[in-house]
């Protein structure tokens, strides 16, 4: 084999994805185009009757939202623990990345698990709440969102630590010390200078992020209950439950595009930020 | 002036020294309570746990109460196993043909392979489900073996592509020059030199295997249960304590694995990368 060949030894991997991942997803397009659930009658009716409940819209935009505050909540912690990763000693910095990444080799289903002990009625959460006197009756946070937050938090955490750490690990350690001695704080030092420079990797971690919080099957289901209906738990619904599979079909459909257009618009937003940096 | 500075230095030690305080109190603090917790011995999963015991390892363990767990394990090692060994093989030929593709239809072939990262897992899932039946497939462990293979492969390609990216192409050069052959080349030179970033790529994708979710939720059968599906029954209407100690043996497997990770390719290095 010549080099100018070499591009052939991607052929079994194409094969393979175009007849296994292409042609399903352009069936589930063909499928969402059929108005019964036998799928003989051709029609808009499945795409009429989802988009045409506004029930559909408050699970998308509560999917969205849940998406958001999950990022929201992992920026506000997880920048902080990046920073301090910066600061440590490298004995230290081995550590903290051993605890970092352990959760992300931990399966989903034991992280999920790990939070109906942590927030049940008499859970962990409710205890040192009560005995610190913050709280006279225990919470609510089972089957509740801010519950589902506070879960897909620590579930997702790992998603943006890594990238946000690989970029500040290169940062140049002069430019904070440079920042410094011209006076300034180092408040001012993180916003004009760290985290403008740490920009990539942010908008990485809340893609990963929001990407898998909003797809979250297990921990919406399991923390949040069958009251807090989020798309995956729709699509499941239909197709397992109800085996409407056009309806299903529909519904996937709008949490792909739903899913994709935020994150196509945050890696657009990346890019120019990086682009402005640069320029 | 100072004395502003040193306070606002001040505040900000104490700030950002909490919130950080805080994240690695949620990231460790539930692993260590599941831990615990499974180690009860009462019948309900309360912390701080009643007394000691390890009643729930033993039924756990138990090859008759335990049967059902037991065949979710074996289907989804098994599966790891096949969807890893093909996704290695299909997936270091696809990086060894792109990376040194200058051609526009190497990076497109590249995109078009990374992108089960960022589709949603469960909208594949069914799209498989739908595609395998209306095909007439009767439900096996060889279609989910299929569908793990195609949303792991990108790990595998992206630290391999990653590590042939960091060959010094000279050396490809000069071993052809010297009159060693394409394929000797390959086995000789490259293969060796980016062993550890497929051997990486493959330990992330069995990984992600042995936890997906979205595509055996519609792949899998009661007679194909794999073992995030099981685990996920076991929570979902009555807490099945044996979950604990399932929990407790995965976090126990977790670390071990990472420690020998870590002493062998740096795992956490190549992540940061």
């Amino acid at each position: 084999m010549t080099k100018a060949a070499e591009w052939q030894l991607a052929l079994p991997l194409a094969l393979c994805f175009v007849s296994l991942f292409l042609a399903p997803l352009l069936l589930l397009i063909g499928v969402s185009f059929f108005d019964d659930d036998k799928i003989t009658q051709p029609g808009f009716g499945q795409w009429v009757k989802f988009f045409g409940d506004p029930f559909s819209y408050k699970v998308i935009v509560d999917t969205l939202l849940l998406g958001v505050k999950t990022v929201c909540a992992t920026v506000l912690l997880g920048y902080p623990l990046a920073l301090v990763y910066l600061d440590a000693p490298p004995r230290l910095q081995k550590v903290l990345i051993f605890i970092i990444v352990m959760p992300l080799l931990l399966s989903v289903v034991v992280r999920t698990f790990a939070w109906i002990v942590m927030l049940g009625r008499d859970g962990v959460i409710n205890q040192l709440l009560l005995s610190l006197g913050i709280i006279s009756e225990p919470l609510r946070l089972l089957q509740t969102e801010l519950g589902l937050v506070i879960s897909l938090t620590q579930i997702e955490m790992p998603l943006m630590l890594l990238p946000l750490i690989s970029v500040m690990s290169r940062l140049d350690p002069n430019l904070r010390d440079a920042s410094a001695a011209l006076g300034a704080s180092r408040w001012r030092t993180l916003f004009t200078v760290i985290v403008p420079l740490s920009m990539p990797g942010l908008v990485a971690g809340c893609l990963l992020v929001f990407a898998s919080s909003t797809t979250a099957f297990i921990s919406q289901t399991v923390i949040g209950g069958v009251r807090l209906i989020y798309l995956p738990l729709l699509i499941w619904q239909q197709s397992l439950v109800v085996f409407n599979w056009p309806f299903a079909a529909v519904a996937s459909i709008a949490l792909l595009v739903s899913v994709l257009t935020v994150v196509s618009a945050l890696s657009w937003l990346g890019r120019r930020s990086s682009g402005h940096l640069q320029g | 002036m100072g004395r502003q500075r040193s306070l606002a230095d001040l505040s900000y030690t104490l700030v950002i020294g909490t919130l950080a305080l805080l994240a690695l109190l949620i990231i460790v603090v539930p692993v260590v309570i599941v831990l615990t917790t499974s180690f009860t011995e009462g019948r309900s999963l309360k912390f701080p746990p009643t007394g000691f015991s390890l009643q729930w390892y033993a039924e756990l363990f138990d090859p008759v109460k335990s049967r059902q767990i037991h065949r979710a394990v074996y289907n989804s090692l098994e599966v790891a196993a096949w969807s890893t060994a093909l996704g290695v093989l299909l997936g270091s030929m696809a990086a060894l043909g792109l990376a040194r593709s200058r051609h526009k239809l190497a990076r497109v072939g590249d995109s078009f392979f990374m992108s089960p990262l960022v589709l949603p897992g469960l909208t594949f899932g069914l799209a498989a489900l739908m595609y395998f039946t209306l095909i007439g497939l009767r439900p096996s462990l060889n279609l989910i073996i299929a569908g793990h293979m195609i949303v792991t492969v990108p790990f595998i390609l992206r630290t391999t592509t990653a590590s042939i990216s960091q060959l010094d192409p000279a050396l490809n050069d000069s071993s052809q020059s010297l009159g060693a052959s394409w394929f000797y080349t390959l086995r000789r030179v490259t293969l060796p030199l980016i062993a550890p970033g497929i051997f990486a790529g493959a330990f992330l994708a069995f990984m992600a295997s042995i936890d997906n979710v979205p595509v055996s939720l519609f792949l899998s059968t009661a007679r194909t249960d794999m073992l995030p599906i099981r685990m996920w029954g076991m929570m979902e209407s009555t807490l099945d304590p044996r979950i604990a100690a399932v929990s407790g043996v995965l976090i126990a497997a977790s670390f071990l694995l990472m420690l020998i990770m870590e002493w062998t390719v740096g795992l956490t290095r190549r992540m940061r990368d």
